[in-house]
């Protein structure tokens, strides 16, 4: 048991590969998956729970990987946008849509929208435009104006059916 | 934005997470979903010595119907268990729809009920939903346990009646009695944000029809959730049209006492409870049995 905020092992599976690794207590989810996975797909906005940029996939739920300790996720499975397209380098239905209607801009934002649409596709296939704008209300973005990323959840939708 | 170094424990019964906690000699917190917590650790206005990760204790993640009736929600229980939930949907649609207000759905992945009750945030949606539905509140300790009503558990601002080395483990939310109506309305700038002003509304008809039993609960108008005595006696005996829905505006909003801040002024703050308990009382009345 840690009692000084010493090292511990933390195992998880990343987008379908067991990862080992160790981390001290107070290391977020997102560092960890940054700084000692060197996944940097997972983009840090504000570090606060606000922005939605760091969203990722724990056991299958959106979550923000800034609002949690590595430690937590210990035996957990993850999704990050790295795990998005599929190994041929196929994208995924919704970053193809995002791509297809410029659902980005800077792309700054985008992974955190990828995967809290991700989440919201697979537990609502068709849900209202109510439901779609409050699954997207956690995640911030400053260029689109949002438009193009409700048009682009639909196209996948669709795409997705 | 770093959280400072902390000692982390993650026992896998309650007795453990208690003997943990009973530590009077460090700043010990339990980190159920870490929602409010780790945020307050990244800005560095929480710096605890030590975590008590209660993410691993099975016997905490409890969400069921108890004989009596009540729904049992314990400490382990993310708010989006309980929003995915039939039994919640359909026997508790208050406490289901005032959940749905809290954060963002990314939120209440993690986010517990039990951790939002005991943060005590008096902007929470939890709170108010725990006074307006009559819930009890059981704390355990290294001392054993007790349990509190919700008008004793809410203090005020970020306080409740928890002693040192004592956690919340669960709270029991009375079944509806039947035909009762309600209603839930907050307002706030951005979906998802912290309310500026809520309102929660519980109201039952008697055998003539009129208004026999009444809860009217405001939050965001001080440290904690406030049940105002004046409007609820106003309620008794009336029937919930636009003339008694006025008159309880007019006593919500001479009995709450709230802040001015960035977001909106206390005068703006003191007519919006008005006008949402208002609101709260024609849609809980349009829903009564009768």
């Amino acid at each position: 048991m840690s009692e000084t905020g010493e090292r511990r092992t933390v195992r998880i599976c990343v987008n379908g590969t067991d990862m080992l690794a160790e981390a001290e207590p107070r290391l977020l989810l997102s560092d960890f998956l940054r700084h000692t996975l060197s996944l940097t797909g997972t983009h840090v906005g504000c570090e606060h729970g606000v922005c939605g940029a760091c969203t990722v996939l724990l056991d299958g739920e959106p979550v923000r990987s800034c609002l949690m300790f590595a430690v937590q996720a210990d035996g957990g499975e993850l999704t990050t946008v790295e795990g998005l397209a599929d190994p041929h380098g196929e994208l995924h239905a919704v970053q193809q849509a995002f791509h297809e209607l410029h659902g980005m801009q800077c792309g700054f934002c985008t992974p955190g929208f990828l995967l809290s649409l991700v989440a919201t596709l697979r537990s609502n296939p068709e849900p209202s435009d109510d439901e779609l704008l409050d699954s997207l209300s956690g995640n911030l973005c400053r260029c689109t104006g949002y438009a193009n990323i409700i048009a682009a959840a639909r196209l996948a939708q669709e795409r997705m059916r | 934005m770093k959280p400072a170094r902390f000692a982390y424990h993650a026992p896998e019964t309650l007795a453990e997470t208690l003997d943990l906690l009973a530590d009077a000699d460090r700043d010990v917190r339990v980190l159920a979903g870490g929602q409010s917590l780790v945020p307050m650790m990244n800005f560095r206005l929480a710096v605890p010595e030590a975590l008590v990760d209660i993410g691993r204790v099975a016997e905490l993640r409890v969400l069921r119907v108890e004989d009596g009736g009540e729904l049992r929600v314990g400490a382990g229980t993310r708010q989006a268990e309980l929003l995915r939930d039939g039994r919640v949907a359909a026997g508790w649609p208050l406490l289901a729809e005032g959940v749905r207000h809290v954060g963002h759905p990314q939120i209440r992945s993690r986010g517990t009920v039990c951790g939002s009750l005991a943060h005590n945030d008096p902007t929470a949606e939890l709170p108010a939903l725990a006074l307006a539905l009559g819930a009890r509140l059981t704390v355990a300790g290294s001392a054993g346990r007790r349990e509190l009503d919700a008008e004793a558990f809410f203090v005020s601002y970020y306080e409740v009646a928890l002693e040192p080395g004592e956690m919340l483990v669960s709270a029991a939310f009375p079944a509806p009695r039947p035909g009762s109506g309600w209603s839930f309305q907050e307002l706030a700038r951005r979906r998802g944000d912290f309310a500026l002003i809520g309102a929660v509304c519980v109201l039952r008809a008697g055998d003539d029809g009129r208004i026999g039993s009444a809860r009217l609960v405001i939050f965001g108008a001080g440290g904690r959730p406030l049940r105002v005595d004046a409007a609820e006696q106003a309620l008794l005996g009336t029937v919930g049209d636009r003339v008694t829905a006025a008159e309880v505006a007019r006593l919500v909003a001479d009995t709450v006492q709230p802040l001015s801040d960035i977001h909106a002024s206390a005068e703006y703050r003191r007519a919006l409870a008005g006008e949402l308990a208002a609101r709260c009382v024609l849609e809980a009345w349009e829903r009564c049995a009768r």
